[in-house]
């Protein structure tokens, strides 16, 4: 490692290029080892870990923390946070569950297009509440965790929505080509998360504003716009969450989704990146997402208490933050 | 250095008489194998201020982080008073009679003044109870001692940057060292401010203090310095007395070539006016100002901290929204309040702090360069890579940014590059009006004329360019006229060429 700095800094031209690109290559894989080190030691500890069932099993249990969490890091990029999105999850269940049920046979793309406008409404005001109004993240989107949840009990009378149609259903528990939907679902927000964010001006913008709003200002970039774009996002995709939970719980539950913006937010400060805003990757929360469902499932396999499954995350999560400081 | 009654004393310390305060010889220091320093060499003598002089990467900093106690050295030695030394922390150096004045403040906004200058040394009663009467007649006194006009029961909040940068300033003195470090101090600061700082300066080298005065405006340190050293690429270069030199001489010593001074033409008289700014006010800020810049015309603006300036220009742009008055680029009327606006219609802006609004540091420096033109590159909102590394590339080129990848953060990057690369954001999308404020600040002498030249070559290409700054000697240099604001008005605008410098700052004062 001394000796590529020393590269970087006195070597010719070629070589230098090189030992950036090394540099940057351990920069960003970092969390793949840690992921790899996890496997490793489950796969050690318990036989069945490694098989092509289990881990069909854990993409799915990943995949609804994964979406969430891909949501959560646009808003983290701009230094923002979103608290509201697990109460999110259950409105927007709640609502696309009710227009499918036995006796209400609507078509079920009423029924997602009723789960991503619920998430994506929830979001825009989230957006207009921080960016227009100057409502502090962290306060703006705490009270919309109370807010959805109340609305979602109101709605419900606090009882849950079952007997959902199949085609509704199919989008928790189907298959295409041997891999469950929720996980198609997952890779799919993924790849267009990580296009939009590496390929687009808006990603791009995103960056921007997040690693200085000032700066992105002088430079003509409507910086209040771009801020409210990432909380309609998030709210969407937490919308989205939401549909694929009620899918596979075959019920809209009233209390679905508690404490699940805490795994999100998790899973992207695990993927490193960064609170205050401007750096970190998509490439990172999905290894953040899947390192934290890999932790559950493997403790699981083991028959680890749950008790104890709260305790040793906590320190995971902490320590991959640990480890994140020292290789900087 | 004490709990109890700490003066400023104005009697001569009790130093060693005559010896060197500090003798510095072949002090060395690498970072994973890169040497910063290679030889650093200064003498101290008592009641000096001694200039510490060096372009950006001269090694300035990583010798005098040695001297704090904030690094080790590799090599070399250190005497203080005659005594060899090793300090492992900052307290250490403190102990020493070594005090330090940075650029980085780091005040408590919810204190007051006196808080803050005997932070963690509060007089106590009981040993416990903060005695708040003695800590600000002591606060008090020391602010008087010295000059500065501060009331020590002010709430740091309600003071300005300058205030603020001056007690600092007073905290570094209220420790009684012998030794003064000063980093810059007057880069937050107005001229007014800084000959307040000037005048205390001058009464720590009358009572045997030595001054160790860092700083990149040249004019100051021939106003204040008594001898210089020069450090370049780490090594030791020269040193003198100030009387003995002239700016040309230590110039060359700085920057290791001779530098050309940039010659000014005088623009086409009869071109068109491109910027014209009508009866422009902001509440409170400045008012009624109306200013004209013709094509091929660098128009300077001179004014103290607190004139309007910064204020005026940022109004121009659309950062702020003004209150009355209008501006016109080539005779169309430019939206208020729209950076974005103001950029499509052919402005573009160097603000005044890098850090603060000019650059998004966590970023590469592709991605800095290209911020504001990304939209030109990009069809259906993707990218096009291979247009935007050819748009990187050819402004490394020709900005003459250097780095060894476009991909590094630009927080890594000296002063004097990171400049540039906000230049290089301002000219992809081709502007035909650059505005600049204080285009030069924190950059070494060498970087700064090429600045110069390049701002007047902007102008002989038919374009524009308004220009704020706080040192005189810049304003003059580039500037074909002058306006001179004061209090947030116009007061007058005079030929840039065959002006003086006491001209302007007697017109601005």
């Amino acid at each position: 490692m001394n000796a590529n700095i020393t590269k970087i800094a006195t070597g010719t031209p070629s070589e230098r290029r090189k030992a950036e690109i090394t540099k940057d290559f351990i920069k960003s894989f970092s969390i793949i080892l840690v992921f790899l080190a996890i496997c490793v030691l489950f796969t050690s500890l318990n036989q069945y870990f490694l098989t092509w069932n289990n881990w069909l099993n854990l993409l799915r249990q990943s995949s609804i923390n994964g979406i969430l969490a891909i949501g959560v890091t646009f808003v983290i990029l701009t230094k923002g946070i979103d608290l509201s999105v697990g109460s999110v999850m259950a409105l927007a269940g709640m609502l696309a569950a009710n227009l499918v049920t036995t006796g209400n046979e609507h078509l079920v793309i009423w029924s997602i297009l009723a789960a991503l406008g619920t998430g994506a409404v929830v979001g825009l005001a989230n957006g207009v509440l921080i960016a227009r109004i100057n409502v502090p993240p962290f306060v703006a989107t705490l009270g919309m965790l109370s807010m959805a949840r109340g609305l979602t009990l109101i709605y419900s009378d606090g009882r849950p929505i079952a007997n959902l149609t199949a085609s509704l259903r199919w989008i928790g528990s189907g298959n295409i080509l041997g891999l469950p939907v929720p996980v198609l679902i997952f890779f799919a927000v993924f790849l267009i998360g990580w296009l939009t964010l590496s390929r687009t001006t808006f990603g791009r913008y995103v960056y921007a504003v997040g690693g200085n709003e000032k700066a992105a200002r002088t430079s003509g970039i409507s910086t209040r716009t771009i801020i409210a774009a990432t909380y309609v996002i998030c709210g969407l995709l937490a919308g989205l969450a939401g549909l694929v939970l009620t899918a596979r719980t075959t019920a809209a539950l009233p209390q679905a989704g508690i404490g699940y913006e805490l795994d999100a937010i998790a899973a992207v400060v695990i993927g490193g990146t960064s609170l205050s805003g401007g750096r970190g990757s998509l490439v990172g929360t999905l290894f953040g997402a899947l390192i934290i469902g890999t932790i559950n499932n493997g403790m699981d396999l083991m028959g680890v208490s749950s008790y104890y499954q709260q305790l040793l995350k906590g320190a995971i999560i902490v320590l991959a933050v640990i480890a994140d400081q020292i290789r900087k | 250095m004490t709990t109890g009654s700490v003066t400023f004393d104005t009697t001569l310390h009790s130093t060693t008489g005559h010896g060197l305060l500090l003798e510095a010889d072949g002090v060395a220091k690498a970072f994973h194998g890169v040497p910063a320093l290679r030889n650093g060499h200064l003498k101290l003598r008592p009641g000096t201020v001694h200039a510490l002089c060096g372009g950006n990467g001269a090694g300035k900093s990583t010798f005098l982080n040695i001297v704090m106690g904030l690094l080790r050295r590799d090599e070399g030695s250190i005497k203080i008073k005659g005594e060899v030394v090793d300090f492992r922390s900052a307290s250490e150096a403190l102990d020493h009679g070594i005090a330090i004045i940075t650029q980085e403040l780091s005040p408590v906004l919810e204190m007051t003044v006196a808080e803050n200058i005997y932070l963690g040394r509060e007089p106590k009663r009981l040993g416990a109870f903060i005695d708040f009467a003695l800590l600000e007649t002591q606060a008090q006194k020391l602010l008087d001692d010295i000059g500065f006009p501060i009331r020590a029961n002010a709430r740091m909040s309600n003071l300005s940057l300058a205030e603020t940068q001056l007690v600092e300033i007073a905290k570094a003195l209220s420790f009684d060292a012998d030794i003064v470090i000063m980093d810059e101090p007057t880069s937050a600061i107005g001229e007014h401010e800084a000959h307040i700082l000037f005048a205390a300066i001058d009464r720590l080298k009358h009572r045997g203090s030595g001054i160790i005065y860092v700083s990149h405006k040249l004019s100051e340190i021939f106003e204040i310095a008594d001898e210089f050293t020069v450090f370049r690429d780490g090594n030791y270069i020269v040193s003198g007395s100030m009387k003995e030199t002239t700016r040309k001489e230590l110039v060359t010593h700085i920057v290791g070539r001779e530098v050309k001074v940039v010659e000014k033409e005088r623009p086409n008289a009869g071109a068109p006016i491109l910027l014209e700014v009508r009866n422009l006010s902001r509440e409170s800020e400045f008012k009624d100002i109306s200013i004209s810049v013709a094509a091929g015309e660098v128009f300077g603006i001179y004014g103290l901290l607190g004139s309007g300036r910064t204020e005026f220009l940022e109004a121009v742009y659309g950062m702020e929204t003004p209150t009355s008055g209008e501006v016109m680029l080539a005779g169309r009327p430019v939206p208020r309040g729209k950076p974005r606006e103001s950029i499509k219609m052919g402005m573009a802006m160097v603000s005044e702090d890098r850090k603060d609004s000019g650059l998004v540091l966590s970023s590469s420096i592709a991605h800095n360069i290209t911020l504001s033109a990304l939209s030109l590159m990009a069809v259906s909102g993707f990218v096009k890579q291979q247009k935007e590394r050819e748009v990187v590339e050819e402004m490394i080129r020709s900005q003459r940014i250097k780095t060894s990848s476009s991909e590094l953060a630009v927080e890594n990057l000296s002063g004097g590059n990171q400049q540039k690369v906000v230049f290089a954001r301002c000219l992809t999308t081709n502007p035909r009006l650059l505005i600049c404020d204080e285009p030069t600040r924190g950059i070494d002498e060498g970087s700064k004329q090429e600045i110069y030249a390049f701002l007047r070559d902007f102008a002989a290409k038919g374009h524009g360019v308004l220009v704020v700054s706080s040192e005189a000697p810049e304003i003059l240099q580039v500037s074909d006229r002058i306006a001179i604001f004061k209090a947030g008005t116009l007061v007058d605008v005079i030929d840039g060429h065959g002006a003086t410098q006491q001209m302007i700052m007697e017109l601005a004062s």
